[in-house]
């Protein structure tokens, strides 16, 4: 990421800021890297010498997403992906800052390792990276990571990653520390002696593929004895997925006790549900796993009502060596950062969502929770900010996909809706 | 020693700061003042307990605790026996009242017992017909050690009353601070503990301290800083993350200490670990009460075992 060159002046544009629902026409100028005005023809007067001027005709100037759920191969894994790759995957999604997960090669639970990916994702990513710590040494749920050196040294909260903590001494005391450097502790809530060796959802659809289920207890248990330890200690909890309508319920309960209790949900549960496996197509198999029609359509009320507090992509980019297997033995995770934005606004197409409410979930309520200036179409904020063609159909084709990976369980869908600009600290980097 | 001091200290057990009156402590502190300057004659003897037994019973491990009830026994004229269970009897699984009733049967005077269970000081007075001292019962109390804090305190400050003391560290495993927190309550002291959520116990507060998360802001206008000892068991990532992590966050530098409380005296109960809880440069320092403690140790305990003898039952 290199700094701005020149101002940028985006005029004619429908501005919306998720944060304070601001949603009116407006142009919007681009300076050092941060915004400097906003609303209707704020620097025509004033236009610094060598602005570039992009004209919106209309379409949506919202901030850039952040994406609070990615993983990246780097390092470790960089035939799956690497910075730049993510970082051009990216800037084509509407992605202007990835949360890096620390599910590395080695591990990301020291001061070194975070300080080398957030070095290296400076050189080659052409968007913002931060990076979750790991919780745990080797994210083995055993001793604790130096969770406040790992604050000093940048890392927005701390992480199981794809793993549960099945200690609950060891999660309590987790909680504990963590509280006292207000560090947001993010938990996968999957407890492994549940799900044993199931790879999808427990039910019907998975009796008649012969495959081994996944009971929804294996969320909700992990689930209510993180809110019980929330209680007790006061820290700040994320559950990074949910994917029940169950667990909905228990996240709904604990924030109206007013508990410090968040949650995500990925964009493919948000999208998709058990049947889209179809023929054991394993691009489909995720963690937690595709859940039933009815749960999907809990996590869209979910979202309007406000329980979901944040929509992710789970970027979890897989090679064929590790996907391509018979169902049970391929790995879980899809990529999702090309498709995010794309994804999330068939709800609102529907009709179901509203367009401020989906883009807060990926953009300013991620910021408020790892505590980060952008994600705000705001004076002074970042200079982090999407041009959006709410309407123009597009279909995902493999070959254009720019991740390394191309694990994407959206492969020739179509959708309403495409970024036609990503603008990093002022700087233009959809190509 | 005086005789109103003697008849204010009516126990025939120290078992624990509780239960003490701030007047009984007073008449400890006062015989102990009378200990030091006996301590610093030439001929340090006295005879209060000659003829006396004295058993040390320790069934966890300790050297400077141990050494001090030795000499404080012997300057006393007692006859001083010690017997290190760790690594004994207990191994070969006697029970806590088997050990006891064999002591028993060999009529000690004075039980000096340290122990990893809390009670384990209680079980044996109810057990045995001599005076039982507790040199630490698990994270219970360890009253003598309160006591010589109190005594180092009062000679470096000329009072207790009205100090601010932040007592820093494993408030969750210690002793030490249980029975500082009672002892200095009960002179008058605002007491405030300071360390990390996972090594303070879940209500604290109730007795009696502010507590503090923040180092800075726990020690900040201290008259006196108490650090206490990390078991280095409890720093590899179950209770904090590391050594390293700890001493950033919770050791007490010259930093730390120069620019929060500049006027504060530094205490350890021992043994320190240099560089985990406490920069070496001010254990040594100028501002370092961590010898004189271990002065005021021989003198208190010399002072308890004093005030204990003059209520023996065969008397």
């Amino acid at each position: 990421m290199t700094p701005a060159t020149h101002p940028i002046y985006v005029r004619n544009a429908r501005l919306i800021d998720p944060e304070t629902g601001r949603d009116e026409r407006g142009d919007c100028l681009i300076e050092g890297g941060i915004i400097s005005a906003l609303g209707p023809d704020c620097a025509v007067h004033r236009l610094p010498p060598g602005s570039e001027i992009i004209d919106a005709r209309g379409h949506v100037l919202c901030p850039g997403l952040i994406d609070m759920r990615v993983f990246v191969g780097e390092p470790g894994f960089e035939h799956r992906e690497t910075f730049h790759s993510a970082g051009r995957a990216a800037a084509a999604g509407g992605v202007t800052t990835l949360v890096v997960m620390p599910d590395t090669e080695p591990v990301m639970d020291n001061v070194a390792i975070v300080d080398f990916v957030m070095r290296r994702a400076r050189d080659t990513s052409r968007v913002r990276v931060v990076a979750m710590a790991a919780a745990t040494l080797g994210h083995h749920g055993r001793e604790m990571s130096e969770i406040g050196l790992l604050r000093e040294a940048g890392a927005v909260a701390i992480t199981s990653g794809k793993r549960s903590i099945a200690d609950s001494g060891v999660f309590g005391r987790l909680l504990q520390y963590a509280h006292n450097f207000d560090v947001l502790v993010v938990h996968h809530v999957e407890d492994q002696s549940l799900v044993g060796d199931g790879v999808m959802n427990e039910g019907e659809t998975a009796t008649r593929l012969g495959l081994k289920g996944i009971p929804i207890e294996a969320e909700t248990i992990p689930l209510e004895r993180d809110i019980r330890l929330v209680h007790r200690t006061g820290a700040r909890y994320h559950a990074a997925l949910v994917s029940t309508a169950e667990s909905l319920e228990l996240v709904r309960r604990a924030k109206r006790e007013g508990l410090p209790v968040t949650c995500g949900v990925s964009i493919a549960h948000l999208t998709l549900n058990e049947n889209d496996i179809g023929e054991y197509r394993t691009f489909f198999k995720l963690a937690p796993p595709l859940r039933t029609e009815s749960d999907r359509l809990a996590c869209l009320e979910a979202l309007a009502d406000g329980t979901i507090d944040v929509i992710v992509s789970d970027h979890d980019p897989q090679h064929v060596e590790t996907k391509r297997h018979p169902f049970a033995d391929a790995e879980n995770g899809a990529i999702g950062l090309e498709t995010l934005l794309a994804a999330a606004l068939r709800p609102v197409h529907d009709g179901r969502i509203d367009l401020v409410r989906i883009l807060r979930t990926m953009t300013s309520t991620p910021a408020s929770l790892l505590g980060l200036p952008q994600g705000r179409l705001q004076v002074g904020a970042p200079g982090d900010v999407i041009l959006v063609d709410l309407d123009q159909p597009w279909v995902l084709e493999k070959d254009r996909i720019l991740s390394i990976s191309k694990n994407t369980p959206f492969e020739r869908a179509r959708f309403q809706g495409r970024v036609l600009e990503t603008i990093v600290a002022g700087r233009r980097v959809r190509t | 020693m005086t005789a109103s001091a003697l008849a204010s200290f009516p126990h025939r057990h120290l078992l624990g700061i509780d239960g003490l009156t701030a007047l009984e402590i007073e008449a400890l502190l006062a015989m102990a003042e009378e200990a030091v300057d006996v301590s610093r004659q030439v001929e340090k003897k006295k005879a209060t307990l000659r003829g006396r037994t004295l058993v040390n019973l320790f069934f966890e491990a300790s050297t400077r605790t141990q050494s001090s009830f030795e000499l404080a026994g012997k300057r006393l004229g007692a006859d001083v026996m010690n017997m290190s269970v760790a690594n004994s009897s207990a191994k070969k699984g006697e029970t806590l009242i088997d050990t006891a009733i064999t002591l028993n049967a060999m009529r000690p005077d004075l039980l000096v017992v340290r122990h990893h269970a809390a009670g384990a000081a209680h079980l044996l007075a109810q057990k045995v017909d001599c005076s039982v001292i507790n040199a630490g019962d698990g994270a219970h109390e360890h009253p003598t050690q309160a006591l010589l804090d109190a005594l180092t305190i009062r000679r470096a400050k000329g009072k207790i009353a009205g100090l601010v003391v932040a007592i820093c560290g494993d408030i969750l495993h210690s002793r030490v601070a249980r029975s500082n927190i009672l002892c200095l309550n009960a002179l008058g002291a605002r007491v405030r503990v300071v360390g990390p959520p996972t090594l303070l116990p879940k209500g604290i507060e109730r007795l009696g301290v502010e507590v503090f998360t923040d180092m800075r802001r726990g020690i900040a206008g201290a008259d006196i800083v108490m650090m206490l000892r990390l078991q280095r068991e409890r720093m590899s990532g179950a209770f904090v993350p590391s050594t390293k992590e700890y001493f950033h966050f919770y050791g007490l530098d010259e930093e730390k200490l120069m620019s929060h409380a500049p006027d504060a005296l530094v205490m350890h109960p021992g043994p320190m670990n240099r560089g985990v809880e406490i920069a070496s440069d001010v254990a040594d320092g100028p501002r370092s009460l961590i010898r004189d403690q271990v002065e005021m140790g021989v003198a208190v305990r010399m002072a308890t075992l004093e005030a204990l003898a003059r209520n023996f039952r065969n008397d």
